[in-house]
């Protein structure tokens, strides 16, 4: 019991960076905008939230740039993607690119005194955990209940986003965005604008899942301290198809692997580290190829908004 | 008054030709507005960073020796990008290569020893093309997705590569180093400037023979149809399934390939050093040489410098090494906006008095 | 029904004036419509009629002109605009989306509805309306699972929905049969009676008699004339849209068949989903005959052409070219039987766009000498085919290697028609060829198609006019649901005879 308790909670623990982030991308790709960026938009997130808080000592100050980098970012995407009408995966693939090296170059220029460049290596503040009394002691419960406040928040996150997207008036123009933006169009919905601000929004949220790896996970500041979990979100968005809801089984279920390796590793299997640590990848290879063959045949309640990746202007009649 | 984009009669060639060279003059811009908030001059920065990279012989031998793997990944990208096949999983495929070479190197060594290289270039090839075939075959056949498919294999290839290295291809006479036995020395790619080697001429003329075979043959002409209208080369016969195949097979061999020749000429051992970023910035050689081969040359050629300059800050004036990686990654934003004036102009419509 | 002229318009368009680059596409058109009243806009392609309405539905900005509703004179900006003014318009395309639910559709875009909306009390509303109306719709159907003409009445919904009381429709019975035209027009007659009034677009002249009151004409962006539907023959309509007498009948040599080319029989064919397509299909084609598929779009017809070349499985069933069995073979194989194809989505699987015209013309032949040899092509041979293929067919391009996509629809379709037929060897397979050409395209095509008859080839055109496939075809067969309702002979047929095989009401055996 104690066991699962433990697994659990560092689950959600390793869980709380992907969720945010991945239902930040739901909702830009539910616009129809696809944004590969979110491993770069992630690791600046992580960046520079750790660097304002270890300048300025605010928690909230660091999340809070975290998340206009994030958005900033994605505002880039944004507009090479619907008024530049560039290719979205590249320029998803470029954010990732300049983001990565960016956050290194920073990482390495960002320090505190004028000899040691680097913020690798220094603590900050970081969220603590907070406990709370009475049901935080039962069992497995508990694992739920001795979190920071970055992930109580997603308890009401993600109903609220489930909400919205599937039962308000603008979730439901938001839909028809991705799915049919011409008929959107037609109905007098501003395709241009919905698409920057779920883009923008979505970026926000990336930026706070970053956050959340340098300032309460990890926490501090590494080289690729993402170590591609960007990718992964990209994956847990198809995986949730789309459903915020959903999303909180893909969250947990890598947030798991990542919890479970740590504890193989660290009792010393037979299987060699490497192996354990290929697991993540395979089996978003494997779920990938899965979810496509059997969704083949019709398109079910994990299709992909039909308008996802393309772009669209007025004159296109 | 509202700036609206209009669509223009024909391509426009021009500006075609135009974009990739603005598009390195705005990131230079952009990348010393970076570099003006880090404190230090633009200018001198960039002049230290060309210096860096062309600036000697030997400067320039050691950024031909950052081309050359570059100059393959990045044909082999642009191959599959021609199908729109986003093989984002060039890394893995390099690496690959890498893998492949080294185990001809090191446990074949009971053939006669000219022919490890040969022989190994091919294995590196082979084992890049099985690579990249088998996302391939996944989207040509059950149309799963290749975004993320290519990119999750690079981080098997990667983990499997420091798997041998750390474990069994482990050098016992290392030291603990990561890395394997060092290859015979007959075997290794020969190399004629500084640490500059023979493979530039492979690169150079793979190059040519692509751009041939893409402009004048009726394979080329295939990959065109289904890049650009796969219903449409459908409907005319094209075998698009096998077409997805054979130039993925062909993309992951030519980056193999560069993995091979890295392996052969440069580190002449399977070590840590082989996961080198090539696979990625091999995708802005694609965007930016706009899928030419020839083009593809001298862009790899830049990236490259770019590279070498920034190694060479950090060493001249404490500037992180990353500053050239910065520059690459800022490039393909103004190239992205860049491209759509080739087929849109700007209009400036006066909105009706009402 | 005797419309009093006393009665003043619910809706005035005066002077609209449109011009595009090259055209000008309404000249000072005027139009006025009475309440209780079907307006039919009468035109051929490119007469302007959609122009004119998508002003009035806000799509476009007039250059010149007002628009007067109820009296006042009205800015239209945007659909929106319209809409608030009452007037909605339903496209050829539905504005809907195909995973959402009818309720959803409908609430798409209202701003005047609140944050989180009561779907009870739509659901009521649409209830409500679709009995007044008789629409027969369910709010809780998802629009994909529901048929075209189900979906146009979703639509016609979706405007009474926001108030609208002026309709206008776009061609609104191409995707009917003609039992579910008459529908339609009972429940457009239903909303007549309370005071509502249509405007139905139009290029068909039957339908102009039948469900219209009044009719104006339209010819090169201008308003030929207005007349009440009553005292108007087709002819008199023909000859105004045109403005010449126009032949009914082709010029057709007889009809003298050769050996059968193409046999089917029994053949059945499934999608993905296990939903079968095409049930029990047999036919035969001579050599030199035409066989005219007819039947409302969406029944299977294109489906059979991709059968045909090799594009779609069949599930049972045989093929067979001159004698030899080519069931389920894949396309380079049907091509290289000599099947020409000339598809019904021109831009989707005729052309590559982004390719230049000369290469378009070159990808049926390009396997061959001259255009290549051992796999290398020879740019030359290829140009000089393109430039022969250019003059030959007529087709306006400002060089051989523009980028095809940048040519006039017409003309795109030349170049399709132009490698096709080139490359054909008897067997020619085309859908819907003339669709959205203007009146010289088409007499093109049909020269064409006529031509490839009388050098003997095998031919099956697949055509949305019934009045086309009787003037050109030797034999009809009507599809309806994926099957064949009947064989007829051209010469003898019944119009009535044919809708009511559309709409799979009668079969006859041949």
């Amino acid at each position: 019991m104690q066991l699962i308790t433990t697994l659990l909670l560092v689950t959600i623990r390793a869980g709380t960076s992907l969720l945010y982030a991945t239902l930040g991308e739901v909702y830009t790709e539910r616009s129809g905008i696809l944004n590969l960026g979110v491993e770069g938009m992630m690791m600046m997130g992580a960046l520079t939230a750790f660097a304002v808080v270890y300048r300025t000592g605010s928690l909230m100050l660091g999340v809070l740039a975290a998340m206009l980098v994030g958005g900033c970012m994605a505002l880039l995407h944004a507009f090479l993607s619907v008024s530049m009408r560039a290719n979205q995966v590249v320029s998803g693939l470029s954010l990732t690119l300049f983001g990565t090296g960016f956050a290194s170059y920073l990482g390495q220029r960002l320090g505190p005194a004028e000899n040691s460049f680097n913020l690798t290596g220094l603590t900050g503040e970081r969220f603590p955990i907070i406990k709370i009394p009475f049901l935080g002691d039962i069992p497995v419960l508990s694992a739920f209940l001795q979190q920071d406040i970055l992930t109580y928040l997603l308890y009401i996150i993600v109903p609220l986003a489930w909400f919205y997207l599937y039962r308000t008036r603008d979730g439901l123009s938001l839909r028809s965005v991705g799915e049919n933006p011409r008929t959107a169009a037609a109905v007098g919905i501003n395709v241009t604008k919905t698409r920057y601000i779920y883009t923008v929004l979505g970026g926000m949220l990336v930026g706070l899942g970053g956050a959340h790896l340098t300032l309460a996970y990890t926490p501090g500041w590494s080289e690729n301290i993402t170590g591609g979990r960007g990718w992964i979100v990209i994956a847990l968005v198809i995986f949730s198809g789309w459903n915020p809801a959903r999303a909180v089984f893909g969250a947990i279920l890598f947030g798991g692997i990542n919890a479970v390796q740590y504890r193989l590793q660290a009792a010393g299997t037979v299987i060699p580290a490497s192996f354990l640590n290929m697991a993540p990848y395979l089996i978003t290879v494997i779920v990938l190829a899965a979810m496509t063959i059997l969704s083949r045949k019709k398109k079910t309640s994990f299709s992909s908004p039909s308008a996802l990746g393309t772009s669209f202007s007025i004159e296109d009649k | 008054m509202r700036i609206v984009l209009a669509k223009r009669e024909t391509r426009s060639k021009k500006i075609s030709a135009l974009v990739p060279i603005i598009s390195f003059l705005v990131s230079l811009i952009l990348g010393g507005i970076v570099l003006a908030f880090s404190k230090a001059n633009p200018l001198n920065t960039y002049i230290y960073m060309f210096r860096g990279a062309f600036g000697s012989w030997m400067a320039f031998s050691e950024t031909l020796v950052k081309a050359i793997p570059l100059m393959l990944t990045g044909l082999g990208v642009s191959l599959a990008f021609r199908i729109r096949f986003w093989n984002i999983g060039a890394e893995g495929q390099y690496v690959w290569g890498a893998i492949g070479t080294a185990w001809i190197m090191l446990y074949w060594q009971f053939l006669p020893v000219q022919t490890l290289l040969p022989l190994g270039l091919l294995v590196g090839m082979t084992a890049g093309a099985i690579w990249a075939g088998i996302p391939a075959v996944m989207k040509a056949v059950w149309k799963v997705d290749e975004t993320l498919t290519t990119l999750m294999l690079n981080y098997v290839a990667i983990l499997f590569a420091e798997y041998l290295y750390y474990g069994p291809w482990r050098d016992p006479k290392g030291y603990g180093f990561p890395g394997s036995e060092p290859f015979p020395r007959e075997a290794w790619l020969p190399r004629f400037l500084g640490r500059a080697h023979w493979g530039l001429f492979i690169a150079i003329i793979i190059a040519f023979i692509l751009f041939f075979v893409l402009a004048r043959t009726k394979w080329g002409l295939e990959i065109q149809m289904i890049g650009k209208n796969p219903n449409a080369a459908r409907c005319l016969g094209v075998n698009i399934k096998w077409g997805i195949i054979f130039v993925l097979l062909l993309s992951g061999a030519l980056s193999g390939l560069a993995g091979g020749i890295e392996v052969a000429a440069i580190a002449h051992r399977l070590q840590k050093g082989i996961i080198s970023g090539y696979g990625y910035t091999a995708i802005i050689i694609a965007w930016m040489s706009q899928l030419n081969p020839i083009a593809a040359l001298f862009v790899a050629i830049l990236m490259a410098g770019l590279l070498v300059g920034g190694d060479q800050l950090q060493m001249m004036i404490g500037l992180p090494a990353a500053m050239g990686l910065v520059i690459q990654g800022l490039l393909l934003f103004p190239l992205l906006a860049g491209t759509i004036f080739t087929e849109y102009k700007i209009r400036i419509k006066k909105t009706k008095e009402v | 029904m005797n419309r009093e002229k006393v009665k003043s318009p619910v809706l005035r368009m005066v002077g609209i004036t449109k011009r595009f680059p090259g055209v000008v596409a309404n000249d000072f058109i005027n139009l006025e419509l009475y309440p209780g009243e079907v307006l039919a806009l009468l035109g051929e392609n490119g007469a302007g009629k959609s122009t004119l309405m998508n002003v009035l539905a806000g799509l476009y900005d007039p250059d010149e002109g007002e628009i007067f509703i109820q009296g006042k004179r009205v800015e239209i900006r945007n659909p929106q605009d319209s809409m608030h003014h009452g007037v909605g318009m339903i496209h050829q395309e539905f504005a809907l989306v195909g995973n959402m639910t009818v309720a959803e559709n409908i609430i798409l875009g209202l701003r005047d509805i609140p944050f989180i909306p009561s779907m009870t009390e739509v659901k009521e509303k649409i209830k409500e309306l679709s009995k007044r109306y008789n629409l027969k719709v369910n709010p809780d159907t998802f629009i994909q699972n529901m048929s075209v003409g189900e979906q146009q009445r979703v639509e016609i919904l979706k405007l009474v929905y926001r108030g609208a009381h002026v309709l206008i429709l776009d061609e609104p019975t191409a995707v009917l049969t003609p039992e579910e035209a008459r529908d339609l027009n009972r429940i457009i007659i239903t909303m007549l009676n309370e005071g509502k009034s249509a405007i139905f677009i139009t290029h068909k002249m039957d339908e102009v008699i039948q469900f219209s009151h009044r009719v104006q004409i339209l010819r090169k962006g201008k308003s030929e004339a207005v007349c009440n539907t009553k005292d108007v023959t087709q002819r008199d309509l023909a000859k105004l849209m045109v403005g010449r007498e126009v032949l009914f009948r082709i010029e057709k040599k007889a009809f003298h068949p050769g050996s059968v080319r193409v046999k089917l029989e029994h053949v059945s064919a499934e999608d993905e989903t296990g939903r079968q397509f095409l049930k029990d299909i047999s036919f035969e084609i001579r050599a030199g005959e035409i066989l005219g598929i007819a039947g409302v779009a969406g029944n299977g017809q294109q489906k059979l052409a991709g059968v045909l070349t090799g594009l779609f499985p069949v599930s049972s069933g045989t093929i067979e070219i001159d004698g030899k069995d080519m069931t389920n073979k894949q396309p380079i194989q049907m091509i290289r039987t000599g099947i020409s194809y000339i598809p019904a989505d021109r831009g989707t699987m005729g052309i590559v766009g982004d390719m230049s015209v000369a290469h378009n013309l070159a990808m049926k032949k390009y396997r061959e000498e001259p255009l290549s040899k051992k796999g290398i092509l020879h740019p030359a041979h290829i140009l000089s085919f393109a430039k022969q293929m250019i003059s030959l067919f007529n087709i306006s391009t400002p060089e051989p290697s523009t980028y095809v996509k940048f040519l006039s629809g017409g003309n795109i379709q030349k170049t399709i028609l132009a490698r096709e037929i080139d490359a054909c060897r008897g067997i020619l397979v085309a859908v819907y060829p003339s669709r959205g050409l203007d009146v010289g395209a088409t007499e093109a095509v049909r020269k064409q198609i006529m031509e490839q008859r009388e050098k003997g080839s095998a031919i099956v055109l697949v055509s949305e006019e019934l009045d086309e496939l009787i003037a050109v075809a030797d034999t009809i067969a009507v599809m309806s649901e994926g099957e064949i309702m009947g064989v007829v002979d051209a010469q003898t047929a019944d119009i009535e005879e044919l809708g009511m095989m559309m709409a799979g009401v009668t079969r006859r055996s041949s």
